[in-house]
């Protein structure tokens, strides 16, 4: 921890060039490999299906690649950094870096590609056109990489938005019946968030301190890492109104009670492959911004905002819990236990610890593996009884044994099972609210002030909520995988077991399940340092007396 | 009598700095002389307007590089970053009007060699237009540049609409110069000056009479909010656009709207200046009601042209918000750079919108919304530009539009007054309201089955494969790199002044 926090720091330097960081190839080649497919006629589907794997697989590439050159000791530090002007006259940058935080979401999002990609190949959803989809999948691709690398709020934006049309167009292109509305709705609520947000972010740009340019003049900067101190001089009033800007854009995302409204039609109307890219990766997206954007910059203001947070977190897992519990749906049941999942992970974020934010960032990859794992069987689910109606649907087990284990493989994981990854996700989470805004980093004990009583309450709340967890998911499993088929599906051939392409999807995400439950240390010890780091910076606004 | 003719001194005229409007001139009388003496002359307009109109270019980038300001006719006629900015939007604009033109107006039985002379006539009123600084160059320009417009505007004269949209046009134009005509008259009275500078430091002056500056404020304002379809005075927009040729209509929506945009800025940021207690609480609430009103009519829009033409006057909003917060310390040349930043952008993506209207046009004959079902299936091109220009005009990133309005935030929020942080926030929840008739339309190309099953592709002519390449890459290269943009923006500036003027900022 550097203790000279000071103005002195507020200096912008050019840093690398913009082909001298993989993280720019991670950005562009998917859109490169959009490009080919565009020139590539219709007609030749295979030819898609192979540019759009064989980018993807690129992509992945690179993202191993910096697995391995990754310096683990400093996972605290921004790591493949790039510093470049972009909009010089607002002293927007093209700033990216990677680290602990930043390194798992990256990770799960390159992964989750190419899996669904090979998921699709021979199930394109009606009405196919694969030219089309995989052109949607790569760009949103490059939306997501984008988001988890940018380092300048502006840029974060941009990335952050171009997710909306890709995701806008599977929904309403390739869903189901309802499929206009809830592209619509998805897309109206999160412009809505946005216009919020880029306000706020101008607020901030306007309001903070000046820094000091490569060339010597003084400008205002969209810099996340300069930010934190730049706007420590804004007033804390004016400060808990800018959070609550950056609030109501993340909190849509994420989704958290009272704007989750979107997120059962999406999720129950999106093409399979939608799903699980929103269920592993989009809500993300809303997550991290509060990680990576609105608690660093505005510690204080967090503080305040932090037992609203952790009230409509809770809400959230236990009006989640509620809603799964009435449903007749499938699929919109596991959507609305996101909503539950979402809500553990908001409130690890709202206990403001070093202990709570691990448990966020893990309780994010493990949601995105688990949930992610969920709406793929789901998927093949529909197809084989072409509906998700509970009632009709039974004995799963019996008529295809390893999909129905598949399936209770995740259920077990999504209830949070000790040995797998959803554990380490929700029971720290938990525990982080015990003593939620209080810790000692390195013999110095930090405090953000938050209300104890509040927060221990919230967390007997969210024990509770595990126990709802464990009800309606195994109730869920109860009903349709054991017992007898229904006369309805007892003699239909096309209820089939798992087959190659699925299991070749399937296979990395159930892996990676069992490896993070039974040795998590091999996120945390990645994504520890850099938390810490977090919050010891956070801490040091907050005795200087910044908001 | 001779002698005092003979003791007339022409005035210095640098001929370079005249040399666009001298080349727009010549083209205009190139395209009039082939049309009269060779018998297939209007078969050649279309290809001597837009090499003329490219050719018109050349002495504008030669005039930008050398970067010399020029002042001309006792400052009545400059010469400087922001008229070159603009007058190389008019005739970028100008030309790609011609390339979507050739077939429309050659397969359509109209005149052919008029249409372009008129065109090209127009075109110079706007150049004018971008470089008068003094009310009579201005009153001239706005002249030169509607009476062809009332003509084109009736281009399809068999055709009622065609007529209707001339008549209306015409009628509500004429009503507005008068009302200009009108204020200008009095703040001649006030200040004994037509000049912009002077007005400026007449206006400006304690013992002037608010009520009388507010009046002919008021009035010389509303003619040009006329040109930009500003509510209440929008009511010609829809009904023209609808009838007149859809490349006249691209035309109208777009140059003539930015030839008002630049009489508004050079009015407010230079003549006004000075009274911004007049024109901020005029604007605000223009802005407001430009706004709002074309959004929630768009909403209820059937046809696209119609729509666009209500999206039009919404656009028109958000660019009239910068100049309710002109006044502000804090906020200087931003709002200018601001406004002309969204001019660029919305020349390119509207332009595009419209080419995608013609395209279509050519199949199914018709803007109607329904014409627009399932046209992924059986023009996915065509789909994917459309696509592209729909969701700039609504502001997503990255598409070009996203950096447009960003701007205008830019600038309110800057101000950091109540004004301009309400207006962010209206600003802020017409994008949303906005964004749902977009998406209508594009829910209609991609999501919705195609109407008769027609699926035979639509023949799009190369000129306007052009127009739909160049408007699609613009809007999502400048989206991706607005520093495209901003470089010509922020170069533009008004007034000579150190404060308002950073040097640094002085040259493109």
């Amino acid at each position: 921890m550097d203790p000279q926090l000071t103005t002195d720091l507020l200096q912008v330097q050019d840093v690398g060039s913009f082909f001298g960081t993989p993280l720019t190839y991670l950005i562009f080649v998917p859109v490169v490999g959009a490009l080919i497919m565009m020139l590539i006629p219709k007609g030749s589907e295979t030819a898609h299906k192979v540019v759009a794997l064989a980018t993807s697989l690129v992509t992945l590439g690179i993202g191993v690649y910096l697995l391995q050159q990754f310096d683990y000791d400093r996972s605290a530090d921004l790591q493949f950094g790039v510093n470049l002007p972009w909009i010089e006259s607002i002293n927007s940058r093209y700033i990216l870096g990677l680290d602990g935080i930043s390194l798992p979401l990256l990770l799960l999002t390159l992964f989750v590609v190419p899996l669904c990609i090979i998921y699709s190949w021979n199930h394109f959803p009606e009405p196919k056109d694969p030219k089309a989809f995989l052109i949607l999948i790569l760009i949103l691709e490059t939306g997501m990489v984008g988001s988890f690398v940018a380092l300048d709020l502006i840029l974060f934006f941009v990335f952050f938005e171009v997710v909306l049309l890709p995701m806008y167009f599977l929904i309403g292109v390739w869903g189901g019946e309802q499929r206009q509305y809830a592209a619509i709705k998805f897309f109206l609520y999160t412009l809505f968030g946005s216009a919020l947000m880029i306000i706020a972010f101008l607020a901030l740009y306007f309001l903070s301190d000046m820094v000091t340019m490569p060339d010597g003049s003084m400008m205002h900067t969209f810099d996340m890492k300069l930010l934190p101190i730049a706007a420590s001089s804004i007033t804390l009033g004016t400060a808990i109104w800018i959070f609550g800007g950056m609030f109501v854009g993340f909190g849509i995302k994420v989704p958290m009670f009272p704007f989750h409204t979107w997120l059962p039609d999406a999720h129950t109307q999106a093409p399979t492959v939608g799903s699980v890219i929103l269920a592993a990766v989009l809500l993300k997206l809303g997550t991290y911004g509060f990680v990576r954007i609105a608690l660093p910059i505005l510690p204080t203001a967090a503080a305040k905002w932090a037992p609203v947070i952790g009230v409509l977190a809770v809400i959230g897992i236990i009006y989640g819990a509620l809603c799964c519990l009435a449903q007749t749906d499938m699929k919109r049941l596991i959507a609305f236990s996101s909503v539950a999942h979402m809500g553990f992970v908001m409130l690890a974020i709202a206990s403001m610890t070093d202990f709570g934010l691990n448990a966020a960032i893990f309780g994010m990859v493990a949601h995105g593996l688990i949930t992610g794992m969920l709406f793929f069987v789901m998927g093949s689910a529909k197809e084989r009884y072409h509906t998700l109606e509970i009632k009709r649907i039974s004995g799963m087990l019996v008529q295809a044994p390893r999909l129905g284990w598949i399936f209770g493989f995740c259920v077990m994981a999504s209830l949070g099972l000790p040995g797998l990854a959803g554990f380490w996700g929700e029971f720290p989470a938990i525990l982080s609210a015990y003593d939620a805004g209080q810790m000692t980093i390195a013999g110095v004990d930090i405090s953000f002030g938050l209300n104890i009583t509040l927060f221990r309450t919230l967390m007997v709340i969210a024990a509770i909520g595990t126990v709802f967890a464990a009800g309606y998911l195994l109730w869920l499993f109860q009903r349709t995988a054991f017992g007898t088929p229904t006369a309805e599906f007892a003699d239909d051939p096309h209820i089939t077991d798992v087959s190659p392409t699925e299991w070749l999807a399937w296979t990395p995400f159930l892996v990676l399940i069992v490896v993070f439950g039974v040795a998590p240390g091999l996120m945390f010890n990645v994504i520890d340092p850099a938390v810490t780091r977090s919050i010891q910076e956070m801490h040091a606004i907050t005795l200087l007396g910044g908001s | 009598m001779i002698a005092s003719l003979l003791a007339f001194t022409a005035p210095s005229i640098d001929f370079h700095a005249f040399a666009p409007e001298i080349v727009v001139v010549g083209v205009l009388v190139l395209v009039l002389i082939v049309d009269l003496v060779t018998d297939e002359g209007s078969a050649w307009a279309p290809s001597i307007a837009s090499l003329g109109l490219l050719a018109a270019l050349i002495p504008i980038i030669t005039l930008a590089t050398t970067e010399h300001e020029v002042s001309m006719f006792g400052g009545a006629y400059m010469v400087d970053n922001f008229s070159l900015v603009l007058k190389a939007l008019f005739v970028v604009t100008t030309y790609l009007v011609v390339l979507l033109s050739m077939n429309y107006i050659g397969e359509g039985d109209y005149w052919e060699g008029e249409y372009y002379q008129l065109l090209i006539a127009a075109l110079l009123g706007m150049m004018i237009m971008a470089s008068a600084r003094d009310l009579i160059t201005m009153f001239i320009a706005l002249e030169l540049l509607s009476i062809p417009a009332y003509m084109l505007a009736a281009w399809k004269k068999s055709a009622l609409k065609g007529n209707e949209a001339g008549i209306k046009y015409y009628l509500m134009g004429v009503f507005a110069s008068a009302v200009m005509l009108y204020g200008m008259s009095m703040i001649y009275g006030i200040t004994g000056s037509t000049l912009l500078t002077e007005i400026a430091e007449a206006v400006g002056r304690p013992e002037t009479s608010t009520p009388i500056i507010t009046l002919s404020i008021v009035f010389v304002l509303v003619g040009f909010a006329f040109k930009v379809s500003a509510v209440p005075f929008h009511s010609w927009a829809p009904d023209t656009y609808e009838g007149a040729p859809t490349p006249v209509t691209t035309f109208l929506a777009v140059a003539s709207k930015t030839a008002g945009f630049v009489a508004l800025m050079t009015l407010v940021f230079v003549g006004f200046r000075t009274r911004a207690d007049v024109f901020q609480p005029m604007m605000w609430a223009l802005a407001v009601v430009t706004m709002f009103v074309g959004n929630l009519i768009a909403l209820r829009q059937t046809n696209v042209v119609r729509m666009l033409a209500y999206s039009g006057v919404a656009q028109a909003g958000y660019m009239l918000a910068p100049f309710a917060v002109y006044g502000y310390d804090s906020v200087t040349s931003m709002a200018l750079s601001s406004i002309v930043a969204y001019l660029l952008v919305y020349m390119v993506m509207n332009v595009g919108a419209f080419a995608v209207v013609i395209a279509l046009a050519r199949k199914t004959g018709s803007a109607e919304l329904s014409a627009f079902s399932g046209m992924r299936e059986f023009a996915p091109g065509l789909t994917f530009a459309m696509t592209i220009f729909l969701f700039s005009l609504a502001g997503i990133p990255p598409l070009g539009g996203w950096f447009a309005k960003f701007a205008i935030f830019q600038v309110l929020v800057s101000s950091e007054s109540p004004w301009g942080y309400s207006l962010a926030v209206i600003v802020g929840v017409n994008s949303v309201i906005a964004l749902f008739y977009y998406a209508r339309v594009a829910k209609a190309m991609w999501m919705e089955p195609v109407l008769d099953g027609d699926l035979t592709p639509v023949k799009v002519p190369v000129s306007q494969v052009t127009v739909l390449i160049v408007t699609a890459v613009a809007t999502v290269a400048i989206g991706v790199y607005p520093s495209m943009v901003t470089r010509f923006s922020s170069s533009t500036c008004l007034i000579a002044d150190p404060v308002e003027c950073p040097a640094d900022t002085a040259a493109p």
